[in-house]
């Protein structure tokens, strides 16, 4: 445990350091009731200073390799999430494992490893999304894969189960979490896995997720990419998006709630608003209107679905555009609006109804984003979160909102690690204390 | 709505039913000279309006040459016009239109003005049944000009809603200048309208989600196919059992953000698995929270990109529901911080027909006309609370109505208003205080034997006097009856408004000016004594006389006058009088109140001193009748007589020192906001420098509190008790309050000259 890669030589530390976004704590007043997190900032500047000794290039070797093995902090390195619907779990599995090494690994650590890394899914409803999975990527000093770990908060129980039983409080690591579960499951994660939780804010993560994760992926498909041509269903295509001098960005994180937050800097940033309709209400209403029980499901239904059967329409209404304002006859005059009808209530399929339900959420997060950015004077604006998962028909459809009622000025972007920024920033705490 | 709605109609509910009779006296009211017909058909309700001359019977004074009688009376007919909106279910249009075309005689109507959703879809049904032909007009631009319209002619149009305050309504002052408003119209989607003119709006956003999204959704949600069933539905329901709150994600708030653990974090978040049954009920108020926040979010980032702080809602998921007023004022209390306040109209639901309306009668003019709402033509709004008056809430087989009469003059605030957006004329809001409330409705109920009486008295030869007094007391006593139970169906429940109530019901029943006679006696009889009075006057010393002045108006604002010693229980006589010891007023205008001894013995000596001190005075009496005040046209007379008599006032009258105005009101109170334009443009032009207003309605009921630019005396007796005893005095305690506005102290004293 204690010889974490010594033998790495001090430019990929000072890389890491340039590539790896810290952050200063953020003064109490762009933050009103900052304060209340006090016992982490109190962490943090004790870590600060640890950081800062870190980043010293004056001394000799031995005396850095000492100072990185003392604050780098033991395997495994996890970073969580825990939102509303999902936890998000990131783990860092290191690939350059010394033979030295791996005889003082611990078993415990090692059959951790192991089944993270030759599974794809855990227990009935955990996941590994593969293909997000980082290769090579270099952390800390060390270099390794990134895995990207989903299951559902309501299974949160059998995940601390399983910490028990592989006795994972042994391994005496610090477990960064974020989300509002990390407040709500903290006493259950320490009565039941006696494990002892870093509580960290969900917002400062997803931003420093959100950076990072940009920063350093440079092979494969970009992180970033938009839809070229939203208004032209035809030619509507996928592209990638280097988002160089990302400020100031507009950030909506849909989960199962939606939050958009005005970012001008690495560290400045503020929540601008909210709304309640986000993912949760999606499936919510999806598996009151369909039975199903799966955002998979619910989205595979909403993919082969006619809105139009359901929405009542401008041209439902007026004939065709509603000139006087501007109204093309396409537009929703009203989200369920036909469903007044029985008749009509009769004749539209489950399928019919999740695509509405869709279309009505990501719509509704497409204008309420609009007006924030038209009120913060933002031009950018950055969609993340888990609705997104497997959802390119919101994308499409927030690509469209977006140009279509802003004349072209405003651009949509996506990120491919969507929903997991928030877990990826607790992760940075772990290894780079804020 | 008690009055109109019958009570055996309102039971056949949601069918066709077309035996329904409809009682002409009633409903559609004056159908004989209507024109202009304009009909707004939403989803669930009809609109109709139309324009109608009323004859009144008036009672005209005119001076006699040579006679022993102080003046003639005539009673004659005179022709007003009056806008009738009557709103009924969709089920009942095709009665309601067969009853019009029988009752319409002699129209040179051709063209009726549709507007609404429904317009199309009855088109044909309107062009057969009446033989006029549907000219449509743009929804939104109705919905604009109506609620303009209302806006500025209606005191009380605007309302917050309190669900947990004493009164569920608290109605606002209207800014007299109605622009620039956001208007949040929730239909079947939402339209956001920026207004910044009569003819300049924009809609300026709008969302998919609206009363549709409820209403359809929630008919696939809970089986429940009504609106108002839904709505009643969510009034039970608890969203927490459905919705993903703060805490359930937290476990507590999220301190850090400032979101507190009852916030909803995520919409149906409870509900997105498969083994778990929701209520209906529960299900509906999760749905009317999300729509509701929904629609105020969007309304607040709207309101703030355009900076504007006045944003009404209205549409039929409004629509005087106390459900959605809830919601909706929650909704944008919480995303603006209290910064604005949802604002909902009185007539929401009849902007868009007097926006039709108003469209095809532009070649009248309606807008250069002050229009008044008639209390005793029209329902007030609705009752709704649920457990007060179920049957009104399901609005089944209920007619409601609003009837606007032309003011004979154009009405404008009072130039010397020091803040003309939050003047309120009357001193107490009986919606607000139920002890006060309960007081007045019971002195009024009490004092109706009498003031039948006098009205039956006052029409001695008339055949069926007593049939017309009682329909009047019939329909005052239902007034007074519907008050009792919703006291903000009119605007804020007032003594002004209760007296207005009456004199309109007294119209409506051809009572004119039951005091008449009345008042002719008591005039012919103070005119003998005037002479005498002001000798009397004259032989006091100037100080006494000041004294006996104030002391004779006072007198003759009350019968049972004794010598009250000062102090009075409000009492600035000696700064009145240290202001009298200096230089005179430019012009003083004088609210005058009763006929006989008041105006004559009282208010003239008064007068006659202004005027002696070199003090324009400018009269301000009544158009209109209303109890025994003083009339405009009477005061003419009166003053004639005078004149002849007092060279004092001949020389006024002749120098144009002494001016007669009407205030342009017909109310034993009055409302400084809503005053005869002649009366502002005289005030302006002579440079008022000092206000007089004297009598309990006119001073203590309303204006008591009023704050003028300018020096003010307001004089009266208190002649109730009960409102004695709230002021902290007896009967016939005396108020006389004299105000300098503050920073005009120093000015008056010294550096005021006469030129």
């Amino acid at each position: 445990m204690a010889q974490n890669g010594y033998q790495h030589d001090g430019t990929i530390e000072d890389n890491n350091e340039v590539e790896t976004p810290t952050k200063q704590p953020r003064s109490s007043n762009e933050m009103p009731g900052y304060h209340l997190n006090e016992p982490n900032s109190e962490v943090a500047e004790a870590d600060g200073r640890a950081a800062s000794d870190r980043c010293t290039s004056h001394s000799t070797p031995r005396h850095r390799h000492d100072s990185v093995k003392k604050t780098r902090p033991p395997f495994p390195w996890f970073g969580m999430d825990i939102g509303g619907t999902l936890v998000k779990l990131v783990y860092f599995e290191p690939r350059d494992i010394t033979a030295e090494e791996e005889q003082e690994e611990v078993e415990n650590l090692k059959s951790i490893r192991r089944y993270l890394t030759s599974n794809v899914a855990y227990g009935k409803t955990g996941i590994r999304d593969v293909h997000l999975e980082l290769k090579e990527l270099t952390l800390c000093g060390r270099t390794g894969n990134l895995h990207f770990i989903r299951f559902p908060t309501h299974d949160l129980p059998a995940f601390l189960q399983m910490g028990r039983n592989k006795h994972f409080s042994s391994l005496h690591t610090t477990l960064c979490a974020t989300g509002g579960g990390a407040y709500k499951f903290e006493s259950d994660f320490r009565t039941m896995a006696d494990l002892q939780l870093h509580k960290l804010d969900e917002l400062d993560c997803l931003i420093r997720g959100v950076l990072y994760i940009d920063s350093v992926v440079s092979s494969g498909p970009s992180e970033c990419y938009y839809f070229e041509n939203p208004t032209d269903p035809d030619r509507c295509v996928q592209r990638p998006y280097t988002l160089e001098n990302p400020y100031p960005l507009l950030l909506v994180n849909i989960g199962s709630g939606v939050s958009i937050m005005a970012v001008y800097s690495e560290n400045n940033y503020k929540r601008v608003t909210g709304t309640s309709l986000g993912g949760g209400t999606f499936l919510g209403l999806c598996c009151l209107l369909t039975g199903c029980s799966t955002f998979e499901d619910a989205i595979e239904m909403a993919s082969k679905g006619e809105s139009t059967r359901v929405d009542k329409l401008v041209r439902d209404i007026y004939g065709g555009d509603y000139e006087r304002f501007g109204l093309p006859g396409w537009a929703v005059a009203s989200s369920f609006g036909n469903m007044i009808s029985k008749e009509k209530r009769e004749s539209v399929s489950k399928e019919d109804l999740a695509r509405a339900t869709l279309v009505t959420i990501t719509n509704n997060i497409g204008s309420i984003t609009r007006m924030c950015a038209l009120n913060e004077k933002i031009e950018r604006v950055v969609f993340v979160g888990n609705f997104l998962r497997v959802n390119t028909l919101s994308m499409k459809l927030l690509s469209y909102a977006m140009d279509y009622w802003s004349k072209g000025q405003l651009k949509a972007l996506f990120l491919r690690h969507e929903g997991y920024f928030g877990a990826v920033g607790a992760l940075l705490e772990l290894l780079h204390p804020s | 709505m008690a009055e109109c709605g019958g009570g055996d109609s309102s039971t056949s509910s949601h069918t066709m039913d077309k035996s329904i009779t409809l009682p002409p006296d009633e409903i559609f009211r004056n159908l004989e000279n209507a024109k202009r017909f304009a009909i707004d058909i939403g989803g669930s309700l009809t609109k109709l309006a139309y324009y109608s001359t009323v004859q009144h019977k008036v009672a005209k004074v005119r001076s006699f040459e040579h006679h022993t009688e102080l003046y003639e009376i005539s009673v004659q007919e005179e022709v007003t016009a009056r806008l009738h909106f009557i709103k009924f279910e969709n089920a009942y249009i095709e009665t309601c239109l067969d009853f019009i075309k029988d009752h319409l005689v002699n129209t040179e109507t051709k063209v009726i003005k549709a507007t609404g959703g429904g317009a199309h879809k009855f088109k044909e049904l309107i062009e057969r049944k009446l033989g006029l032909k549907v000219d449509k007009e743009d929804e939104m631009t109705c919905l604009i000009k109506g609620c303009n319209f209302v806006l500025r002619n209606i005191p009380h149009e605007v309302f917050v809603y309190a669900k947990h305050a004493d009164s569920e309504f608290r109605f606002q002052t209207t800014h007299p200048d109605i622009f620039p408003y956001l208007l949040v119209n929730i239909g079947s989607g939402v339209s956001i309208v920026k207004v910044e003119s009569e003819d300049k709006f924009e809609r300026i956003g709008g969302s998919s989600i609206g009363g549709g999204t409820f209403w359809g959704l929630g008919a696939l949600l809970t089986k429940t196919k009504r609106f108002d069933e839904l709505l009643q539905l969510a009034s039970r329901g608890q969203h927490t059992n459905v919705d993903m709150l703060v805490k359930d994600i937290y476990g507590g708030s999220y301190g850090s953000l400032g979101l507190t653990g009852d916030l909803i974090a995520s919409s149906f978040g409870k509900s997105a698995t498969a083994d778990k049954e929701f209520s209906k009920e529960d299900m509906a108020k999760s749905l009317l929270h999300m729509i509701s926040n929904d629609i105020g979010q969007l309304a607040c980032l709207y309101a703030k990109l355009h900076n504007l702080s006045r944003v009404y809602f209205g549409g039929f998921f409004i629509r005087g529901h106390p459900v959605t007023m809830h919601t909706i004022t929650y909704s944008i209390n919480f995303f603006t911080k209290g910064e604005v306040q949802a604002l909902f109209l009185r007539h929401e639901g009849y902007l868009g027909a007097i926006g039709a309306f108003l469209k095809g009668a532009e070649e009248d003019n309606p807008n250069q006309y002050s229009w008044g709402e008639n209390y005793a033509g029209s329902s007030g709004l609705m009752s709704v609370s649920p457990d007060m008056n179920p049957l009104q809430r399901a609005r089944s087989g209920t007619f409601d109505m609003l009837e606007m009469d032309r003011l004979e003059r154009q009405l404008v605030n009072l130039p010397l208003l020091q803040d003309s957006s939050s003047y309120i004329p009357d001193t107490v809001d009986l919606t607000e205080d139920a002890l006060a409330r309960e007081y007045w409705l019971d002195c009024f109920e009490e004092a109706l034997d009498g003031v039948v009486k006098r009205a039956i008295g006052s029409q001695p030869d008339i055949p069926e006097v007593t049939e017309r007094a009682e329909k009047f007391r019939q329909k005052y006593r239902n007034k007074l009856q519907t008050l009792r139970h919703q006291p903000f169906a009119y605007g804020s429940l007032t003594v002004r408004s209760l007296l207005d109530t009456r004199e309109h019901c007294l119209n409506e029943f051809n009572f004119p000016d039951p005091y008449l006679k009345i008042k002719e006696k008591e005039n012919d009889m103070a005119l003998k004594y005037y002479l005498k009075v002001v000798k009397s006057l004259e032989e006091l010393g100037w100080e006494q006389r000041q004294l006996a002045l104030v002391r004779g108006v006072l007198a003759g604002n009350v019968f049972d006058w004794g010598a009250k010693a000062r102090p009075w229980l409000v009492d600035s006589y000696d700064q009145w009088l240290q202001r009298l010891k200096g230089p005179p007023h430019k012009c003083a205008l004088f609210f005058v109140d009763n006929s006989g001894m008041d105006i004559i013995l009282g208010v003239m000596p008064f007068v006659r001193e202004l005027l002696s001190r070199g003090t324009e005075v400018v009269l301000a009496s009544n158009s209109g009748p209303a109890l025994n005040d003083v009339t405009n046209g009477e005061l003419q007379i009166l003053i004639e007589r005078i004149a002849a008599m007092d060279p004092v006032i001949q020389a006024g009258l002749m120098d144009d020192r002494l001016t007669l105005v009407q205030s342009g009101s017909s109310s034993p109170c009055l409302d400084l906001s809503r005053l005869d334009k002649v009366l502002a443009m005289v005030v302006r032009e002579r440079q008022t420098d000092l206000i007089v207003i004297e009598g309990m309605g006119r001073a203590i009921h309303t204006n008591y509190y009023a704050t003028l630019n300018c020096e003010s005396l307001k004089m009266a007796v208190i002649k109730n008790s009960w409102l004695a005893d709230r002021l902290g005095g007896k009967l016939f305690s005396v108020v006389f309050k004299y105000e300098v506005p503050a920073g005009k102290l120093s000015q008056n004293s010294s550096a005021l000259t006469p030129s």
